[in-house]
């Protein structure tokens, strides 16, 4: 078995639905919590998960209902990973579609959701492929703050 | 309702109360142009006070009632936006077209 690095993790299954947006991004709050984190940095990671999530909704299942994992892992360093995949269209250009205000979505979509996710967070890798889906992983790290669990 | 308005000679007041996400934002975009077609105001004042989420679903609502608002030759005062929405509008770089305090 190998070794597990990270301290601890959560996996969360939901359906392509905007009202799951709200859930998702308080989920992500209430198990970063344990960190004891700042409000600004709870409200990078929210608006974050928000705008990943909306993506797999609105870009990974245009035209139908899919299923969408959200996973989120404590790893050492007070570092925390959120990883959000869905088995959609898939992105035929990831760099195109990083760019800012670049959008293929609806009159409620700005075109900055990647910008925010880039300026809120430490690192953001996505992969994607056409017809299979989108992988989009995240990691931030938390200021050091006395007396929290880790 | 996310957005409760009041007017009062061609000033049009309006609320942002709660999560401005995509989920959301289509009523609240539809509400503040039904609003705008119907008063045709000089200013519009957005209130932000009660948002307590936003997400770059918000820059959209901005942009499109500000863009409204100038199709009518009206001006849009976005007032007192909380921290974590401002972050968001800021990243976008909004203040430098939208008034925003």
């Amino acid at each position: 078995m190998p070794t597990v690095t990270h301290t601890n993790e959560v996996t969360i299954s939901f359906l392509s639905r905007s009202a799951n947006e709200g859930f998702a991004r308080t989920a992500v709050a209430c198990f970063a919590a344990q960190l004891d984190p700042t409000l600004d940095e709870i409200g990078d990671v929210k608006t974050a998960v928000s705008e990943a999530v909306t993506n797999a909704i609105v870009h990974g299942y245009p035209n139908e209902l899919g299923k969408i994992t959200l996973r989120v892992r404590l790893l050492p360093d007070r570092t925390l990973e959120i990883t959000v995949r869905d088995w959609g269209v898939g992105i035929p250009d990831v760099d195109k579609a990083r760019t800012p205000l670049y959008t293929t979505g609806n009159e409620e979509r700005s075109g900055m959701g990647f910008t925010i996710m880039e300026s809120f967070m430490d690192h953001l890798k996505v992969r994607s492929k056409e017809g299979k889906g989108t992988t989009l992983v995240m990691r931030k790290r938390f200021s050091p703050r006395a007396g929290a669990a880790m | 309702m996310p957005v409760t308005c009041n007017s009062k000679e061609r000033t049009l007041q309006a609320n942002l109360i709660g999560e401005v996400d995509h989920h959301g934002a289509k009523e609240i975009m539809r509400e503040l142009e039904q609003q705008i077609d119907r008063i045709l105001p000089r200013e519009l004042i957005l209130n932000c006070s009660g948002v307590t989420f936003m997400d770059s679903s918000g820059i959209a609502v901005l942009l499109r009632t500000r863009q409204r608002m100038e199709s009518c030759g009206g001006t849009l005062r976005v007032l007192d936006v909380p921290a974590q929405a401002s972050k968001v509008l800021r990243a976008a770089n909004l203040q430098k077209i939208i008034s925003f305090e």
